[in-house]
Formats: structure tokens, sequence, C-alpha cells
């Protein structure tokens, strides 16, 4: 991993051109090889269209799950097809509580979207600094920080998220902060390995003999050079985050009915599996398994690209 | 080594007093266990004794201390939902976890090997593309979500399996388990499968890999070169030369397929001690919530040092820079 971090930043250093072009062609030949892969491009294609579910589920859907005025128990578990007393069509049936699924889905789709990209960036900020910290000022305070980023990867990261959870309490925030100090660790990990090798390097001894502030030092000219194994980790932690956040849910230590994420509108579901009432919990776990798949075929891929062995 | 020995296991015990101060205080920061287990019509009077009975009206630190004398002597307290001796409760409800742990490690060893040496004998065959997307599935699916499905394939559907539940159970040597009777067989199997799958995955990608880097080496060449057959290479010259790295692995992950155990003990009802920790976060049983992680904590901590010390064994490079 570190190896392949160094590779790939020394290449990118390369002015082969004036910066912002670069950029743009650093862009376009990044495009260029992720459309090599047809599933990649499925699998970014998926991501999108739920993504635009997701955000844009008030102007989608007909109904707000989350207004209580709206439900109406007559309408309880209608099958995936039938016209409710709303009048208009339940394409995923409705649940115990007369909620239109598909409204709930999107509803919670973006629950867990907003949680999982939320937990993933501040894992990313801490991780990023905790990492560039270590491997940066080396010593007793890289023995320190490493030695329990170690502890933390040798735990699961469903029992430590677990546990935080048992003791912060339901709720979004809680969740978050649960997954963030879970996952951030990761992010530790990769930044430490791959900015101790660029550390040695000529740039980063010059940097620092001028006398740049050491924040600059760290975020303006390590930083940039580490990045390329973090968005392949960023992507995978983001899939997990909202993997965690629904099993959580699902366990019923998550997040309560009232403000639903996929894992909920599961758990809910799970009750009446055996009365034959499979919409309930088969719907938003597709939705689920598609946007945690999808992201991890994107990680898969970008990987692949920034993996300089298959550099052509 | 000894003075790393020493190092490492003052680190362990420091590791553990840690995560059982915070564990403890966090845990009797949330909620009040009383107003849960006496209905809300009780006199203050009873109250006041409950909470003297549990000591509850002791500062924080004072209850973290007798708590700590207590474990010392091997008393991790008592229930407050089931009103037994947390020691005792966590040990009968242990064979259930291990024998679903057990019987998920052999599923994911037997199915896992054999598809991870083809798809690495032959890495561009349909088969092996297959074999990989499966591993895929297995690694990024939720756990419980596949849980549910085969619940509903296996058992709402076909109705070839119970649902949940742990069945019959029988006396083997000295304790219980359903392993011991077909009905429980019956019960364990489903649980199992789904708590194999991410190990499964796991174990297909590991011996994939080390069967493609094997297939190149030069021992395989030269017996080719020798005219044997690939059936003899394989099994008794590759399979050899990466099964260390495979089991260091998967023997670190047997951990983790405990804490996986909450889930998947949760989906099927399984009364294992994930399904106990589960039910005591719901209840506020915190005794047993506090218990429960103190022992977690030390497992890991225990596998940790020990693979520690194996690797400081193995590579005194380790040794060295540990030791500073």
């Amino acid at each position: 991993m570190a190896d392949s971090a160094t590779t790939t930043g020394g290449t990118l250093a390369v002015p082969a051109a004036p910066p912002a072009e670069t950029r743009a062609m650093r862009l376009r030949n990044f495009w260029s090889d992720y459309r090599q892969s047809w599933v990649a491009l499925a699998a970014l294609a998926v991501i999108v269209a739920l993504a635009i579910g997701a955000f844009g589920a008030p102007f989608l859907v007909p109904q707000d799950p989350y207004d209580l005025a709206n439900l109406d128990w007559m309408d309880a578990f209608l099958t995936p097809g039938e016209v409710g007393t709303g009048g208009y069509v339940h394409l995923l049936g409705t649940d115990n509580a007369g909620r239109d699924m598909l409204s709930a889905i999107l509803y919670g789709l973006r629950t867990s979207f907003v949680i999982g990209l939320s937990a993933g960036a501040l894992a990313l900020a801490i991780g990023i600094t905790v990492g560039l910290t270590a491997a940066y000022f080396g010593g007793r305070i890289e023995a320190l920080l490493m030695r329990v980023v170690d502890l933390q990867l040798s735990m699961p990261a469903i029992l430590l998220a677990l546990v935080l959870v048992a003791v912060l309490g339901q709720g979004v925030f809680q969740i978050i902060l649960a997954l963030v100090v879970a996952q951030y660790a990761y992010f530790a990990r990769t930044t430490h390995g791959a900015a101790t090798v660029e550390r040695r390097k000529d740039y980063i001894e010059a940097a620092r003999s001028t006398p740049l502030p050491t924040r600059r030092v760290l975020f303006s000219h390590l930083l940039p050079n580490v990045l390329p194994p973090l968005i392949v980790v960023a992507t995978v932690q983001v899939a997990s985050a909202i993997s965690l956040e629904a099993t959580l849910s699902f366990l019923g230590v998550g997040l309560p009915l009232t403000e639903p994420s996929l894992g909920t509108l599961i758990s809910n579901g799970f009750k009446y599996i055996h009365a034959g009432r499979y919409w309930l919990s088969i719907y938003p776990g597709i939705f689920l398994m598609f946007t945690v798949v999808a992201i991890n075929l994107v990680g898969d891929q970008v990987r692949t690209i920034l993996d300089p062995r298959n550099s052509r | 080594m000894f003075g790393y020995l020493i190092g490492r296991l003052a680190q362990a015990v420091v590791v553990v007093f840690v995560m059982s101060i915070i564990v403890f205080v966090g845990v009797y920061a949330i909620g009040n266990p009383i107003d849960v287990m006496i209905d809300p019509g009780a006199t203050a009077e009873i109250r006041e004794n409950l909470i003297r009975q549990y000591g509850l009206d002791q500062p924080l630190w004072q209850q973290y201390f007798t708590f700590i004398a207590n474990v010392a002597q091997g008393d991790l307290g008592r229930s407050m939902v089931y009103n037994t001796s947390v020691t005792g409760l966590v040990f009968s409800r242990f064979p259930a976890t291990v024998e679903l742990v057990l019987v998920s490690v052999f599923i994911a060893t037997i199915i896992g090997i054999p598809a991870g040496l083809w798809a690495g004998y032959r890495p561009n065959s349909i088969g092996a593309k297959l074999i990989m997307a499966l591993s895929v599935l297995g690694f990024s699916v939720p756990t419980f979500w596949i849980g549910m499905l085969l619940i509903m394939a296996f058992a709402v559907e076909l109705g070839w399996l119970p649902s949940g539940g742990r069945g019959e159970v029988a006396q083997f040597l000295w304790f219980k388990t359903s392993l011991a009777t077909s009905d429980g067989w019956a019960h364990v199997i489903m649980p199992a499968l789904n708590l194999s799958l991410f190990k499964m995955g796991l174990l297909i990608r590991l011996t994939r890999a080390g069967m493609v880097e094997a297939m190149g080496a030069e021992y395989v060449r030269f017996a080719r070169a020798q005219g044997l057959p690939d059936r003899q290479i394989v099994f008794s010259h590759v399979l050899r030369n990466i099964s260390i790295p495979v089991v260091t692995v998967f023997g670190l992950e047997l951990g983790s397929t405990l804490a996986f155990a909450v889930v998947t003990e949760t989906v099927f009802n399984w009364p294992g001690v994930g399904k106990l920790i589960i039910d005591s976060i719901m209840q506020l049983d915190r005794p047993v919530m506090v218990a429960y992680l103190v022992l977690v904590v030390m497992l890991f901590v225990i596998i940790n040092l020990v693979v520690d010390l194996i690797y400081a064994r193995l590579d005194p490079r380790v040794r060295l820079k540990g030791g500073s």
C-alpha cells in the first residue's frame, strides 16, 4: 500500500504541463481509465440514481413518511401495486402503520447517505490529522498515536460501534459519532503508512527548511501526495458506514422508527416476514444492497486505476 | 524477549484497566435502571431499598472500586433483569455461541478453500469469476439481510428449516449442545451458514491470492517439469505452502466472528452471548453490559498479545522495534 502511494504520488507530481492543465488532464485520464469497466460504470450510474432518488425524495414520492398526519391505519399492509385511501398507487406496498414503502425507503436512503457520508468525511479528517501528525513528528507521539490506532483496528468495527451506541444512546448524531470513532483508525493507518514513506523525500526536507508553518508543510505539501490510497479507503469506509448503521439500526440500537433509516425499516419489516409480508423488509434491503455493493464496486475500480502496477 | 514480554503484558493490563473505566463510566451514565425494573406505581420506600441494594446511591468511583474488587474474586455482579449472577449467565450462554462459531468456521473452510483454490488455479474461467463475484457479495452485503433472506427462503417459503432458536439440546460431556441432536443441527445450519459468509469471502480471496502466486513459483515449475500431475502439485505442494498465511489470518479473524455473532444471533434468535448483550442494552441491564464488554476487551487483548508474542518469536526485528 505504502509503496503504491509513493509511486503514484511520484508520477503525478511530475509537471508535464502547466499546473492548471495537468489537473484537467489528470481528470480526463482518470475518466478514460474508469470507463474501461462497464461494471464500474453501471455501479456509478446506480449510485447517481440512488442519490437523486434519496435527496430528491420530497419531490419524487407521494408521501412524507415522517408526518404522522399523512398516515392512515386503513392503508396498513397494502400489497405492492395497491391503491390506498390517498388515491395513489403504493408501488412497493405499505407497512404496518400505512406508510408508503417507496416513500419511506427513499427518505430512509437519504438518512443512510447523510450518515454514511458525514461519518466518512469526519473519520477521514480525523484519521488524516492523526496519521500525518504521527508520521511527521515521529518518536513518542507516533508510538502513542499508532498504538491506539492498532488497538482499535484489532477490534471489529461493529463491536466498537455497538459499545459506543450502548454508551451514547440512540439518534443520528450518536450514530455518526460512534461510526467516526470506529472508523477513523483505518484512515489514520493508511495515511501514516503512506506519509512515513513520503516524509523521507527531498521535497519535504526542502519545505521544512523554509520558514513555513508546520501546518502548511503537513497539509499543503505532504497531504496531496498521500491522497490516492486514501480515496480508495474512503469509498470502502462510506459503504461500510452505511452498512454498519443499517446493522445497528436492525439490532434495535440505532435509529428509532420515527426517523427511519434503511436498517430501521428492515428491522420493522422483519417482524412481519412470518406473516408472508415480505415487501416490508425485502425492498429496503434491496436498496441497501445496491447502495453498498455499488459503492464498493466504484471503490474497486478506483483502486485498480490508482494501482501503479496496472498503469500502462 | 523477556523484556519485550513484560512490556507487552504491562501494556495489555493498562489497556484492560482503561477500557474497564471507560465502559463502566459510560454505561453508568445512561438512564436509570431502577425506573425500568420496578413498576411506576411502587412506593418511594421500595425504590430507595432497591437503589441501596444495588449500591446505586454510592458515588461513581466507589461503585467502580466495588466492581473491580468483585471482579478480582470472579464476581461480575448480578443481572438486574434475570436476577442471577452475571458470570453464570454469560457462561450459560457461551456454549451456544461457541457451537455456532465452530460450525460456521467449518462451513467457511470446506467451501472457501476449494473455491479459492479453483479460482486461483483457473483465474480466467467463468467459474472463477463467479466465485470471486460471490466473495465480493459475501463481503459487502450486510450479514443481517442475508440472514433474513435465508429465513424467508428456507423457513417461510419452503418450510425446510426452523427460522430461529436453538432447538433440542442434549448433554455432551459436561455441557449441553444442540450439535448432539438432529433437531439441533436443523436449527444451527442456517445461522452458521449466515455467519460463515463473510469468512468464506475472506478465505476465498486469501487462498486465491496464494494460489495465483504459487502457480508461478519455481517449485511448481519444477514439479511440473518432473511430470507430476496438477492434482498432486496443488494438494501436496501448493496447499502446504499457502496454508501458513491463510491459517494466520483466519485465526486472527476468529475473534471477529464472535463479534459478528451478535448480528446473526439476533436475526435467528439464537440464545448465545451476542443475543444476551443486545437484550441487555435494550433493557439497560448494566451489570451484564459491563461484564460482557470487559470480557470481550480482555479476549481481544489476549488474542493480540498472543499474536504479538508469536510474531516477536518469529521475527527479531519486531522485538527490537517494540522494546524501545
